[in-house]
């Protein structure tokens, strides 16, 4: 009988490790940000159907970078458990640091148990509050570590030299077109600094607008309206998004 | 697998399993005790005394469709409640009007806008309005168990259609039988009035305004020969609940707004007790 040989559990880890973090590293990274009125979501997606960003719950958003069936699970999941929860108790009950404690938990699981191969995926869990000062923003790296982040956060593969673009940048109380400015900014650069052009159908955008007078405040932002603010970004002109969002009507929940 | 909402814990294996987007699936699965057609009922003698909520009507316009109930729930000959809410949207395109036990009705209200809302988050579209008027149906059918001891629930559906872009109408019966309404309906105990003055008012080309006046007067002449619908209650400003779903989606008529069609009615109402007339041939 052969022994099997011997590998450390540091060692074991490291490579669990690198392997999610070189799966994660394929996909494009998306940036996640607060303005002021909610929580901007921005990534590059060529895909119209493929979401990376969606609605979880009334006031709490998804964004995930990795590999597509695996987030698309955990996306499921977590809107299962919001419904039940909210099914079960109220509909406050409902909140981001329970469903980010829910992910970590299953990622850190996961990751951890020798019979299963890690998830390539890197998630955040945003919640819009009443005012900017109740927004939360949670990271959840691969190993099912949890970070409250607050103002910006990049997750993906190029996610450290993007963080670290909008930390110098980023600012309370910037206008929607302001922030989005910022975030495609950002995503545009790559790692060897040099800038490339998204055009707008690459983008996917999504707010959580604490605004909206509907109870789901989850809208995807698409079409006329995306140019609209891809046009206004100049600071100086940020005119009236409010009366903009007004006039797209209802059919934001729609999707 | 344990339930497991109360801890925060690794989410069981059914939330991660791949399977259909319908909630109540998952429900019946996962929890199957939170469905409220699961639970059985002791045998009763005779009909059980809970509240009852009483007329729903709608009716259609060209630019949309009117959906409006009547504020009272009865328990028995007793007034149990003077300010019930019976009309619910059901998603951002639909309403749902409950007649029937009021209990069950509201969970099965709360079970439905979730089914609707849950399958919007997993597959990123909204069902058909056929879609959710049959799931709907599903549900009643599912409470035949209770109905059958006296607990019914009768819904009446309504909302726009965006593919055909209509306003549409479903009423159904407690064995979850289902039909398409043309113009108008009502159900619930003061349905027959309601629908009969409805039957003399309705006109195909009613303005909103027109349909929203429309259904207050059948929900007046329902509480008129009805003791168990109630009429606007002008001392306590209880008005009826009146909702208008159109191409922008659902809306609930606010308050000064119901009370303002409701005092219109009332005041024509001190001339002519019986409402407005029709014309003989």
């Amino acid at each position: 009988m052969s022994t099997p040989f011997y590998v450390s559990p540091q060692q074991a880890m490291a490579d669990r490790a690198e392997y999610a973090r070189k799966g994660i590293a394929r996909g494009r990274s998306l940036v996640v940000m607060q303005y002021a009125d909610g929580i901007v979501f921005v990534g590059e997606n060529p895909s119209r159907a493929l979401h990376k960003f969606s609605e979880i719950y009334d006031r709490i958003g998804f964004a995930a970078a990795g590999k597509y069936n695996e987030y698309e699970n955990l996306r499921i999941g977590g809107v299962r458990y919001a419904d039940l929860r909210g099914y079960t108790y109220d509909r406050d009950d409902v909140t981001a640091r329970g469903l980010a404690n829910v992910y970590a938990q299953t990622l850190g699981t996961i990751f951890s148990s020798a019979g299963e191969k890690p998830y390539e995926v890197e998630l955040v869990v945003a919640e819009v509050g009443a005012s900017p000062e109740g927004d939360q923003i949670y990271r959840l790296p691969h190993d099912g570590s949890i970070v409250d982040e607050h103002g910006s956060v990049a997750v993906g593969g190029n996610a450290e030299q993007i963080g670290s673009f909008l930390d110098q940048r980023h600012r309370d109380g910037m206008s929607l077109a302001e922030a989005l400015k910022l975030a495609v900014q950002a995503l545009s650069r790559d790692t060897s600094g040099s800038e490339r052009e998204i055009p707008a159908e690459r983008l996917e955008v999504a707010v959580l607008d604490r605004t909206r007078p509907q109870s789901r405040k989850f809208k995807r932002i698409v079409g006329r309206q995306l140019a609209r603010l891809l046009a206004a970004a100049e600071p100086a002109t940020a005119p009236t998004d409010a009366a903009d969002d007004e006039a797209e009507g209802p059919e934001g929940a729609a999707d | 697998m344990e339930a497991n909402t109360r801890s925060t814990g690794r989410l069981p294996a059914a939330f991660l399993t791949p399977g259909s987007s319908s909630f109540m699936d998952f429900l019946a699965e996962h929890s199957p005790e939170l469905l409220p057609g699961r639970r059985t009922l002791p045998p009763v003698q005779g009909a059980i005394e809970v509240p009852h909520g009483t007329t729903i009507v709608a009716a259609s316009f060209p630019g949309g469709v009117v959906l409006a109930g009547d504020r009272r729930a009865t328990m028995g000959n007793m007034i149990a409640q003077r300010d019930i809410e019976k009309v619910f949207p059901a998603d951002e395109y639909s309403a749902v009007g409950i007649a029937g036990t009021a209990g069950l009705a509201v969970e099965m209200v709360r079970l439905f806008q979730l089914e609707l809302e849950h399958f919007e988050k997993v597959e990123g579209t909204q069902l058909s309005l056929e879609g959710k008027a049959n799931r709907l149906s599903t549900m009643i059918r599912g409470n035949l168990g209770m109905a059958m001891q006296g607990l019914a629930v009768v819904p009446l559906f309504a909302g726009w259609d965006v593919d055909r872009q209509k306003g549409r109408i479903f009423s159904y019966d407690v064995t979850g039988g289902r039909s398409e309404e043309h113009g108008y309906a009502a159900t619930g105990s003061g349905s027959l009035f309601a629908r009969g003055s409805m039957k003399k008012l309705y006109r195909e080309d009613l303005s909103e305004r027109q349909a929203v006046t429309l259904v207050v007067q059948a929900l007046y002449d329902a509480a008129d020969d009805d003791s168990a619908t109630g009429g606007p209650d002008v001392a306590r400003r209880i008005y009826p609940i009146v909702t208008v779903i159109t191409e922008d989606g659902y809306r609930r008529l606010t308050e000064t707004e119901a009370s303002d069609v409701s005092r219109s009615v009332l005041e024509r109402r001190l001339d002519q007790p019986d409402g407005p007339r029709a014309e003989l041939l």
